[in-house]
């Protein structure tokens, strides 16, 4: 299992753009890939689940992914979100 | 005529033909059914021409608002296709052994109802998107057709609500402008009509009489006029014809080059006050920021502003402007700027007296914390600092102990910073005499014309009785900017100039042949200046 946090920088926090974005990239995963916000977790290849997080500006979420090719996974998924 | 009041959405002006738009809305009819199997495979065929249709209204945006915006038409098929919401609608089906609408409306109602519930303004507004989506599968479910997006006539769209997907439907030719009732400044369909460039109202009750009226939109005030006189559509139609010169200049001059006819480059950059006056810089296409007047940090506040305020004004200021050359004057507080906590004395004669880099010289600890702010920030973008109101050679090189001990300070603790270009404000005439030695000590020179005025003129800015031999064309100015703009070359100097004259259109072709490398103006003259510009032939 893999997992790693990051930092919402965009204004509007995971908007719907970057929201989608982000669930296209995980969709591309083999791995299962959940997103996490405080105390709430969800399917991060589910749009709603994503946006349900409503996650601000500023905030923290933690991605885990855990699949046959996590490490190469996470790799992808963390410098995508580098840029959220 | 009646006269009404919203938000504005778009800066613009709108007359015209008022269409009130009514949503085919029809009540979805819960219906019994026993074969599930059909109802469910009608459902999975609703839902692919769902996503058929989003990725057409997807091309269409992307032409007609760009690729960032058109986006939401891309996370409208995720939603039409996310597992949830799927998995909801065909258990409702199943279980309750119903029709495809009906489980669809009811979906659509229990997720739009999840972000109705939201803290978070922006993620309340998305209620509005989830409907969206869910009208669009009834509607394909029940063969309806969007009949109501086939503009005749030019017309003013009043609704009570419009969703994304209707907005970007419509003839963008034929839309002049829209007025909804429900629709915060959030919603996507706001964020739309400011790309597509359409004025729009929120905020208004609407009435159904209003259908056939003739209506003036006024999106500089937020003012909506129904039955609109002569006198009141001519007094528009003249602000709307400036608008649309302006608007043309913006179209047509946009991501082109400062440059003359024979190939001499300018750098044309901007003028702000404060963070949020970065928009209207990109907006305007300026290819960078002249002057950041630092002073708002500290007159918005009630005590010094730390380090860590600043310096996320900075890089948030820096970061925006994403590589381009962004110039902060330090602090340039005293005579007609006073901030109360500063606890200066009254002085006859303040143009005169004691501010600006006086002041950051004496009281180092303020100058300090703002030389840190800046240096940290460097490292986020193309950060220059500029000092202002100098006049000899010795404060510039205290200036420069100060930022080299700034930079060790940084680099002992392991904070990095980037490199920063140094320069000052030409706007004494002490500093024009000197401007061969100063020119010496840093990268560039910055001329503020306004300062410099009254100082060579001895006119003080303020007393309006001597507006009327207030020169600002005076043949002294301009002779102390030519030998500034020489004796900076002559030191590998860069010369611009961040004053009012800067702007004046009048002088711009004398600027240029004197020589000067940099013109920063208000936002609003950028595309003016670069018309100019475009047509200066040198030779």
């Amino acid at each position: 299992m893999q997992k790693f946090t990051f930092k919402v920088k965009d204004e509007l926090g995971l908007h719907a753009r970057p929201a989608g974005e982000l669930v296209k990239e995980a969709v591309k995963c083999s791995s299962k890939v959940t997103i996490r916000k405080g105390d709430k977790t969800g399917d991060a290849k589910r749009i709603f689940n994503v946006m349900g997080l409503s996650v601000k500006s500023g905030e923290e979420v933690e991605i885990t992914v855990e699949g046959e090719n996590e490490e190469a996974e996470a790799a992808e998924l963390k410098k995508f979100t580098e840029n959220i | 005529m009646e006269k009404l009041t919203g938000k504005s959405i778009l800066k613009g002006i709108a007359i015209g033909k008022i269409l009130f738009y009514q949503k085919d809305e029809q009540a979805v009819k819960r219906v019994k059914t026993e074969d599930t199997k059909a109802e469910i495979e009608r459902y999975v065929n609703a839902r692919k021409e769902a996503v058929l249709q989003l990725n057409e209204l997807y091309k269409k945006a992307v032409k007609e608002v760009g690729e960032m915006n058109a986006a939401v038409f891309e996370v409208h098929a995720m939603m039409v296709e996310d597992g949830d919401y799927v998995d909801s609608i065909v258990n409702i089906i199943e279980t309750q052994q119903v029709n495809a609408e009906y489980a669809v409306a009811v979906t659509g109602d229990n997720f739009s109802k999840m972000f109705a519930e939201m803290d978070d303004d922006y993620f309340k507004a998305r209620a509005a998107d989830v409907k969206d989506i869910s009208e669009r599968i009834i509607n394909i479910l029940s063969g309806n057709k969007n009949s109501g997006n086939n503009l005749k006539e030019p017309v003013i769209i009043v609704a009570d609500d419009l969703a994304p997907s209707e907005t970007v439907q419509m003839d963008k030719e034929k839309l002049l402008a829209f007025v909804t009732e429900h629709g915060s400044s959030n919603s996507h369909t706001a964020i739309l009509a400011r790309t597509m460039n359409i004025p729009a109202l929120t905020g208004i009750s609407i009435s159904k009489e209003w259908d056939g009226k003739i209506a003036v939109l006024d999106g500089y005030t937020g003012t909506l006029y129904i039955d609109a006189g002569k006198d009141t559509i001519d007094k528009f139609k003249k602000r709307q014809d400036e608008d649309i010169k302006s608007r043309e200049l913006l179209q047509n001059l946009k991501g082109k080059e400062d440059i003359t006819l024979d190939g001499r480059k300018i750098k044309l950059y901007a003028n702000i006050g404060s963070v949020k006056d970065v928009a209207n810089v990109l907006a305007n296409d300026a290819a960078g920021i002249g002057l950041f007047r630092s002073e708002f940090l500290y007159l918005e506040t009630n005590d010094y502003p730390d380090e860590e305020s600043q310096f996320t004004a900075y890089k948030t200021v820096a970061e925006n402007m994403a590589g381009k050359k962004v110039i902060v004057r330090t602090l340039d507080i005293g005579a007609d700027k006073q901030a109360d906590y500063f606890n200066l004395d009254h002085e006859d004669n303040p143009a005169m007296g004691y501010r600006a880099i006086r002041i950051c010289l004496e009281r180092t600890d303020i100058f300090k914390t703002q030389l840190r702010a800046l240096l940290r920030a460097s490292a986020f973008g193309n950060i220059s600092i500029m000092f202002p109101m100098i006049i000899s050679v010795n404060e510039v090189k205290r200036i420069k102990e100060i930022v080299k001990s700034v930079k060790a300070e940084l680099s002992q603790e392991g904070i990095p910073y980037g490199d920063t270009e140094l320069g000052i404000m030409i706007e004494t005439p002490a500093a024009v005499m000197i401007s061969d030695l100063l020119a010496q000590e840093v990268d560039f020179f910055s001329i503020g014309t306004n300062d410099l005025t009254q100082y060579t003129l001895a006119i003080d800015r303020q007393n309006m009785k001597l507006d009327n031999i207030y020169d600002s064309h005076h043949p002294a100015v301009l002779r102390m900017i030519q030998m500034t703009v020489e004796n900076g070359h002559k030191h590998g100097c860069w010369v611009g100039i961040c004053g009012e004259l800067g702007a004046d259109t009048e002088l711009t072709e004398d600027f240029v042949r004197m020589g000067i490398d940099e013109l920063s103006v208000s936002p609003s003259f950028v595309l003016p200046i670069r018309k100019i510009i475009r047509n200066i032939k040198m030779e």
